[in-house]
């Protein structure tokens, strides 16, 4: 029994070295795979690592390609409508307004009809045509029932250079609101210089051609070859074109709550047989020649920090200079020399107050100038062109925009266009603007 | 003469020589193509972080900006429809042109959350390619930053390896960051939040809070007082923890519900120069997440 005991007891002993030995070989090798384990782990990591920023760029490239529906329709142009309304109040008839000393056409420069009355109702339709062209259409939808295209155009996209190139039938980029859209401005009617020098806005039917300099600095140059279709044109039947204008227009930022643009404009257009519709004159008249109008043009736009939501401020300017020399006919029957040297200006503020408040007041006043004719007429013979007299307006307007798709403006005015009379205006106006959302420009 | 002058204002005034000229429409994209393409870029951001950019004017100085840009890096989904599609009109180059490799937009490569079911302006200004406020969840960027990079290694092919490089580094940085962000954030789990504007739907999502409710009654409508006291009573009925508004958001409403509900009212960076702190996007959310964390034991 002992003798078991001991010969265990002596085997063990012999053994251990040798256990010890297995045991550290076992030990290295568990360090070993270990070892192993830990790269092969590392190794999962990055693959798995790999595989997300794999997977990541796979849901980017899935979400792009889901990004758009694949439809047909989904070509259709933009299309946005704008549904206008006025209820109007005047102590003088709008159907005999007339800028007393300036001759523009009737029509679209009076102010708005007594009464409640349907506005201009605009229809908007834009699109991307292809890489190289965009094509919009402005058709007015007149409260008379008629449809007038205000604007119809195609304009480059991929020239390049800062070039673009646009034609058809466009409101000319000459001054500042020129090229704003009625239903954008901040009154309900034009500037008296805008009346009494371009009949309300110039959209000839031509061709421009614009340029943007590759500066920090903004700086846009850029001319335009028309028909010489609307005031103060007359819509030549000849080859070749009827107006030319040209424009440079410079702007930037101060800081950034505050944002400019100025710029100097030209245009030329040569009337013939130019009717004056004057009802009080002792005979017709008509001016052919030549005509030159100089526009010089200002806007600031203010905002804290450059954020419109809650206050903003906007300063508005432009003088417009105008010289014409040609021949007078008098009833068809006497023709003389005929030159003319007028001006007029406006110059308007817009403040909004509080979210959706704004008011705003306008400053408007022609100088009728020299004016002389050869053929000897006084201002009995025509009240119209030869009266010496400088209208001037006051305008005051509050509007209240809930959205950027409804406005609801009153507006009060003491125009004194006419010689001699002071017509007190009032009115309510409504704008709506239905659809895609338009972009403004500046 | 007249050339002379033009010739020096362009010496005077053109933009500093670099690979890509970019635009970016808000901050963050802006920080962003900082982050990837490094010296090689020249940024010029449209908008600051005081500025709603819903409400930008396509103003003289962004269309001179856009006239000379290689690249125009935007949120897209009809965040920028204001402004975006007459600085593209206006500026005379063809390269940034929708649908041109020189228009990106980062909306266009994450999934949008919110896309309305019903398109109706009655629902207020709401976007039919669903909300465009994607920047405030890390995971975003992280989508972006692939695609952007990808972008500009495409218009820019001689320095491509620049870019991927630079992009696998913000990579690494920003997931790191974002593991980070998860941890520090799991206390904001769960918490109730009144937002101003639906811009922090992204925020929220991702940290799992929860908006109780808006202060603007409908999408681009201001706070208006009925709205804001059925909003009071609301909170009565189901507490919420804070009134956050972005740094742009005026304050006058958030804190008038925030006194009378007894919560704090709690400005957040919203995006890159939002505060002082949010001097990138690592800080933008570092920021983000301090001031959110403050409010929420």
């Amino acid at each position: 029994m002992f003798r078991s005991m001991w010969c265990a007891m002596a085997l063990a002993v012999a053994m251990l070295p040798a256990y010890g030995q297995d045991v550290r070989e076992e030990l290295r090798q568990l360090q070993q795979r270990i070892q192993q384990l830990e790269k092969r782990l590392q190794d999962t990591d990055a693959k798995a690592r790999k595989a997300e920023e794999d997977a990541a760029r796979a849901e980017n490239t899935a979400a792009q390609a889901s990004a758009r529906p694949a439809s047909e329709n989904a070509f259709n142009p933009a299309i946005s409508l704008i549904l206008q309304g006025t209820a109007a109040r005047s102590s003088l008839d709008p159907n005999t307004y007339r800028i007393t000393g300036f001759a523009p056409p009737t029509g679209e420069i009076g102010p708005a009809r007594r009464g409640l009355s349907l506005g201009e109702s605009e229809l908007v339709v834009t699109s991307n045509i292809d890489p190289y062209f965009r094509g919009q259409i402005v058709a007015s939808l007149t409260p008379e029932d008629t449809v007038e295209v205000e604007e119809a155009f195609f304009q480059t996209l991929a020239l390049g250079k800062g070039f673009t190139i646009k034609g058809g039938r466009f409101l000319s980029s000459i001054g500042y609101q020129n090229q704003i859209h009625q239903h954008a401005w901040d009154f309900q009617d034009a500037p008296l210089a805008y009346k009494a020098f371009l009949g309300g806005r110039l959209n000839d039917d031509g061709v421009q051609l614009r340029w943007i300099a590759p500066t920090d600095l903004f700086l846009e140059l850029g001319t335009e070859l028309g028909r010489g279709r609307t005031f103060p044109g007359t819509d030549p039947n000849k080859n070749g074109t009827g107006l030319w204008t040209a424009f440079a227009h410079v702007g930037g930022d101060i800081g950034a709550s505050t944002a400019w643009r100025t710029g100097l404009s030209y245009a030329r257009t040569s009337p013939q047989d130019r009717a004056v519709p004057d009802m009080d004159a002792l005979g017709t008249q008509s001016f052919t020649g030549r005509s030159n109008l100089w526009i010089a043009d200002f806007i600031l736009k203010w905002a804290p920090g450059g954020n419109p939501t809650v206050t903003n401020f906007k300063l508005q300017g432009e003088y417009f200079r105008r010289k014409e020399s040609g021949d007078l006919d008098f009833n068809n029957v006497n023709s003389g020399d005929y030159s003319s040297r007028q001006s007029g200006w406006y110059l308007q503020g817009i403040y909004q107050f509080m979210p959706q408040w704004r008011v705003g007041y306008r400053y408007d006043q022609l100088s009728h100038g020299t004016v002389s004719n050869g053929l000897g007429l006084t201002a009995a013979d025509s009240p119209l062109l030869l009266t010496d007299y400088n209208p001037k307006r006051n305008t005051l307007m509050v509007d209240w925009s809930p959205t950027e798709f409804s406005r609801i403006r009153l507006q009060l005015a003491s125009d004194k266009s006419r010689f001699g009379m002071t017509d007190n205006q009032v009115l309510l106006q409504y704008i709506y603007s239905l659809g895609a959302h338009g972009a403004h420009a500046f | 003469m007249r050339l002379l002058l033009t010739a020096a204002l362009i010496a005077i005034c053109s933009p500093a020589i670099a690979a890509l000229n970019i635009l970016a429409c808000e901050p963050e994209w802006g920080a962003l193509a900082k982050e990837i393409g490094g010296d090689k870029v020249t940024v010029y951001t449209a908008t600051t972080a005081l500025q709603d950019p819903h409400r930008i004017e396509a103003r003289p100085s962004l269309i001179a900006r856009a006239r000379s840009a290689d690249l125009m890096v935007c949120t897209g989904a009809e965040l920028e429809i204001g402004w975006v599609p007459l600085l593209q009109t206006q500026s005379g180059n063809p390269k940034i042109q929708a649908g041109q490799p020189g228009y990106f937009e980062a909306a266009g490569v994450v999934a949008l959350l919110e896309k309305p079911t019903r398109l109706d302006r009655s629902m207020g200004d709401i976007h039919a390619a669903g909300n465009p406020h994607i920047h405030l969840d890390p995971r975003n960027i992280a989508r972006v930053s692939a695609a952007l990079s990808e972008r500009m290694a495409n218009l820019d092919r001689a320095d491509t390896g620049y870019y991927e490089d630079r992009e696998k580094s913000f990579l690494q940085r920003w997931s790191d960051a974002t593991a980070r962000w998860e941890k520090q954030g799991a206390p904001l789990k769960g918490m109730p939040l009144v937002v101003y504007h639906k811009n922090l739907t992204y925020l929220i999502n991702w940290l799992g809070m929860r908006e109780v409710g808006a202060l603007e009654p409908k999408p681009g409508l201001p706070p208006s007082t009925a709205h804001l006291g059925e909003l009071l009573e609301q909170l009565k009925r189901g507490p919420a923890k804070a009134v956050v508004r972005a740094a742009y958001n005026e304050p006058r409403a958030a804190e008038w519900l925030a006194e009378r509900a007894k919560i704090p009212a709690v400005m957040v960076p919203f995006t890159v120069g939002g505060t002082d702190n949010a001097k990138d996007l690592f800080t933008l959310y570092d920021d983000t997440l301090t001031r959110l964390l403050a409010v929420a034991k």
